[in-house]
Formats: C-alpha cells, sequence, structure tokens
C-alpha cells in the first residue's frame, strides 16, 4: 500500500470520524436511532457542492452545509417529539424525503468540483502537496469538533441533553424539558454529518446523490470498533475512541481492497462494511460468553 | 400549600377493562406540612402522586401550589416548584452520569440552564459536604459513575438531590419499598432529617402502616381514587397499625387477608 493510498484512507477517516461523533450523540448519548446521517451526509455535499458551483465562497457553503444538516436532524427529532412517530420510522421518513431534496438542491444527480475553490485548496500553503495538507487540515477540524463537544457536553445544558437520553423521566423531574433536549441532540449530531458531507464533497470532487448509502452503518462501525478497542463511559475517552474506531476502520477497508489476493473490489465496499459490524457487534457477547458472564 | 380540588381521572374509559382510578380526590397540604399517604393497592396512591408531578394527565380537577394553577402544566415545568424521589432507586438518578453530575443537574431543576460548566469547583465543595452527612464515603467518590453504587446508596443520593433547590413540595413514592429494612431504615431517617432542615411541604405514600403512622404529622388513607381517612393531632397520636387495618377493612367491607403485606 503506497503513502498516497495511507494518507487518502486517514483522510476519509477523519472526515467519517465526524460522522461516527455525530452518530456517538444520537445512538449513544441520546439513544436515538437514527437514519437522518443517510440524508443529512448527501445533504451537506450537495448544499456545499451546489453553493461553490455556483461561485459561493467555500467557507460560507460548509456552514450552510452544517446548518443544513442542524435543521434536517431538528426535523427528525421533531417528527418524533411532537408527532409521537416512533424513532426509528421518524428518521427514515427523514431520509427518503432528503433523497428528493438532495435532488432538488442539485438539481441534477451530481455536482462535480474539478477547478472549484474548496476550503482545502483555498488554505493549501505552497510548501505541502494537496494530498498531505488535506488530511492535516483534517485533524485539526477534527480535534476542535472534539475538544469542542468535550466542553459542551459538561455544561449545563450538555448535562441535560446526556441526561435526557440517560434517563428522561428523571431528566423531567428535573426541570429538563426532554422534547427540546432531544431536538437540540439531533441538530447537533446532523450538523457534525452535514459537515462531514461538505468536507467530503470538496475532497473528493463533488457530491453525489448516492454518495450518502451506508452514511450510518459506517458511522455505526466507527463507533463500535472504536468502543471495542477504547472502552470507556468517560465522555472524553469516548470521543477519542469513536475518532480512532472510524481511522482504524478506514485502514480496515482500504487494506481489505488493496490486497489483490483477497480479491475485494471497490463496489464490495458496503459488503465488507456489513461483515464488520457484524463481528464487532457479536465479539463482545461471544467474548462475555466465554468469559463466563452474563451476555449482553 | 399543596391545594388538590376533585380530580378524576379515568383509565380505558368506554371498555370493558374501563378504571376510575381518581374519584373526587380533593386533598390540602398546608406549608410545612409532613403527611403520610396509604392505601390498598388500586386504590389511586401511586396515580394521585403522579398527577400531581404531571407525569399523568387527569380528565378534570384543578391542582394548584401556592396558589399557582399546575394542573395543564408538563411535568419539568412543575419541577420548579415540586421535587420528587422515586420508588425505584434506579429511577432517580442517571446511571451514566457521575455522582457529581447528577447532583448538578439537579443543583439547576427548574431553573434555565445556560452553557457555563455545570460542575464548577465550588458547588462541588457544596455536594462533599452534603456527601459527607451520609456517612457512606461518598464524598470520596464524587466523579464515579452513580451506577456503581448500590440502591440504598442511590436513593440517599436522591434525597440530596431533592433538597439541593428550595421547592414547595416534596413528592415521596414508596421510596424505601425497594429497599432492605436497615437500608430502608436508614433512608426514612434521612428523608425526617433533611425534611426537617429544610422545612418541606411532603406528600410520601407509603406502603407500611407502621411507616405512615410514625413519620409525619398527618395520616391519609386512600381508597378507590377518594380520600376515605385523613387523621392528624391528638387523633393519629393514639392510632395504632391495628385501628389502621380495621378501618381498611371497614372501608373496604371485607377482610384483609393479606397481613402481611400491610404490616410489613
Amino acid at each position: 500500500m503506497s503513502l498516497y493510498t495511507l494518507l487518502g484512507a486517514l483522510e476519509i477517516g477523519l472526515i467519517f470520524s465526524l460522522v461516527a461523533l455525530g452518530v456517538y450523540i444520537s445512538f449513544r448519548l441520546l439513544r436515538f436511532p437514527d437514519l437522518t446521517v443517510d440524508g443529512s451526509f448527501p445533504l451537506g455535499g450537495a448544499v456545499a457542492a451546489t453553493m461553490i458551483a455556483a461561485g459561493q465562497d467555500p467557507f460560507t457553503a460548509t456552514i450552510a452545509a452544517t446548518l443544513a444538516g442542524a435543521a434536517a436532524g431538528m426535523i427528525t427529532g421533531w417528527l418524533n417529539v411532537r408527532l409521537k412517530i416512533m424513532d426509528l420510522l421518524a428518521s427514515i421518513l427523514m431520509m427518503i424525503a432528503l433523497y428528493s431534496i438532495n435532488l432538488r438542491i442539485m438539481g441534477k444527480p451530481n455536482v462535480p468540483l474539478i477547478m472549484e475553490p474548496t476550503v482545502f485548496n483555498l488554505l493549501q500553503p505552497e510548501a505541502l502537496v494537496d494530498y498531505v495538507f488535506r488530511p492535516l487540515l483534517l485533524v485539526l477540524i477534527v480535534i476542535v469538533v472534539k475538544l469542542g463537544l468535550d466542553a459542551y457536553f459538561s455544561t449545563q445544558t450538555g448535562l441535560a441533553i446526556r441526561a435526557t437520553g440517560s434517563n428522561a423521566r428523571m431528566a423531567r423531574a428535573q426541570g429538563v424539558n426532554t422534547g427540546l433536549a432531544v431536538l437540540a441532540g439531533m441538530a447537533l449530531s446532523n450538523a457534525l454529518v452535514g459537515l462531514a458531507g461538505a468536507l467530503f464533497a470538496q475532497t473528493q470532487g463533488g457530491a453525489d446523490i448516492s454518495m450518502g448509502v451506508g452514511t450510518i452503518v459506517i458511522g455505526l462501525a466507527a463507533v463500535i470498533v472504536g468502543e471495542s478497542l477504547l472502552p470507556s463511559r468517560k465522555l472524553y475517552l469516548a470521543t477519542i475512541a469513536v475518532i480512532v474506531g472510524a481511522i482504524v476502520y478506514r485502514f480496515f477497508i482500504a487494506v481489505a481492497l488493496n490486497s489483490d489476493f483477497i480479491g475485494l473490489q471497490a463496489q464490495d465496499l458496503n459488503l465488507v462494511t456489513a461483515l464488520l459490524v457484524t463481528v464487532a457487534l457479536v465479539v463482545p457477547r461471544l467474548r462475555a460468553h466465554w468469559s463466563g458472564r452474563k451476555g449482553g | 400549600m399543596l391545594n388538590v380540588q376533585d380530580l378524576r381521572l379515568t383509565f380505558n374509559p368506554g371498555t370493558p377493562i374501563e378504571t376510575q382510578a381518581l374519584r373526587g380526590m380533593s386533598l390540602e397540604i398546608p406549608t410545612g406540612q409532613f403527611v403520610t399517604v396509604i392505601g390498598s393497592n388500586g386504590a389511586g396512591k401511586s396515580t394521585f402522586l403522579n398527577a400531581v408531578s404531571g407525569e399523568q394527565k387527569v380528565d378534570s380537577g384543578r391542582i394548584e401550589i401556592d396558589g399557582i394553577d399546575m394542573t395543564r402544566q408538563p411535568v419539568w415545568a412543575r419541577a420548579r416548584h415540586v421535587a420528587r424521589v422515586f420508588q425505584d432507586p434506579l429511577a432517580g438518578t442517571c446511571e451514566d452520569l457521575t455522582i457529581e453530575e447528577n447532583m448538578a443537574l439537579a443543583s439547576m431543576r427548574g431553573e434555565r440552564r445556560g452553557f457555563s460548566f455545570a460542575v464548577k469547583p465550588a458547588l462541588r465543595e457544596e455536594f462533599r459536604a452534603q456527601l459527607s452527612t451520609l456517612g457512606l464515603g461518598l464524598e470520596s467518590r464524587l466523579s464515579d459513575r452513580i451506577g456503581l453504587l448500590s440502591g440504598g446508596q442511590r436513593q440517599a443520593v436522591s434525597l440530596l438531590m431533592a433538597a439541593l433547590r428550595p421547592s414547595r413540595l416534596l413528592l415521596l413514592d414508596e421510596h424505601t419499598a425497594a429497599l432492605d429494612p436497615r437500608t430502608a431504615a436508614f433512608v426514612l431517617e434521612l428523608t425526617v432529617r433533611i425534611v426537617a432542615e429544610h422545612k418541606l411541604t411532603t406528600m410520601m405514600v407509603t406502603h407500611s402502616m407502621r411507616q405512615a403512622l410514625d413519620v409525619g404529622q398527618r395520616t391519609v388513607m386512600l381508597h378507590q381514587g377518594r380520600v376515605v381517612l385523613d387523621v392528624a393531632g391528638e387523633e393519629r397520636e393514639g392510632l395504632d397499625v391495628h385501628h389502621l387495618l380495621a378501618m381498611f377493612e371497614k372501608v373496604r367491607g371485607e377482610e384483609i387477608d393479606d397481613d402481611k403485606l400491610l404490616l410489613s
């Protein structure tokens, strides 16, 4: 495997660590099984690519994509909280609605970004080649997001969101408006996914309507891989674990797809992902079983 | 002061399993009074408590606390005035959060939550001092997950949490029922101490007649969603568990064969 492939895997791994952090917020902190991400990831890409292609500043476009993701998450939360639609179903409804919305935004199935400016080539210094600079900038973004999340979830409102996911009845008895907390958490989660989509479109040469397929599984895979590598209930460790999980997962995929002797090709990506998640879900249970403790 | 007027609630109306849980329940608790509530299974104790806390909406009637109409307010809005300890020791705390995070959450009960850090050094010192009064050694475990604590320890912390903010009403829902006898006695003692310290208006639902007569200043017996007995002062002093049992039998119009349940 070449350095180029390696850095490419790191780059995508870092982008998906943002997705994984979003998935961690919805699945783990809020305990809200949220499939919206399959729609909010391409939504972020669509908004960013369309705006950049229309001549907008890439930074504005990236922020707009993040806000679009937040709005999508908030609508899913609203469907669940106010209209009392089951969480999983609410997110599926939002996901398929976003498919149409994304097509509407782009006006066609894909928007290429070839010569257009991106946040990456605008910030890139002369001394660094693009495939080295991109992962570097992404590392910085991911660190800032991680520290921001750690800080936010230690604040009064952040704690209220965590309490809502952990024990909603208790949270309400402590005066937490749990409906609002779900909305805020879902907005934050999908904002990160929208941001990831925007960055993905800018590193991969454009947005595509099918770029979101399986996002949730990849995000969940990263969370699960991270949790089995670095099991911890402490939030600042858990966020590191999730980021590491996303990068490790991506390397694993890169190795699998680049080893000719296994015979896997790029189109096998989703199958490999599904297998990996299955293994990661089963192993802790088997481990518990073997060590004689109660599984679960 | 809690003022409840003519609460009515029917579960599954118009179906074969229709149940009239509350049938004109009225109760006034003056400020600072500690009232114990007893009643057999299905008498409406829990439903009544849930109605006051807001977890259960009622069909009709009025719930006022210090003159503020609470009847239509959601649980989180009432939390400003109402503190609560649940029967299930696991229900009153967030097991994924640390002891200090749980307490920080409770220290903002009913307040506007902002973007400042939830656990600040000064607050941590206050929690430490509060916890040390329990004598359980929890003051050195502030950053432990509360899920690591035993049920009794969690219930004791829940009580402390309920008193971290001033409240107009404290609701205790059979909060010693799930504990072993020794721990239950400890938690009850702690309850009496905290209620006295903060002069809390308190309503404690209990399944134990002994407890109902021993603590508080007034005892109310519910039956079929209504108050059937309301004793305080000298009349209550003279009462014994046997008297209560006899009254129970009278209102039910039948023998109570499961004395164990009632005497425990």
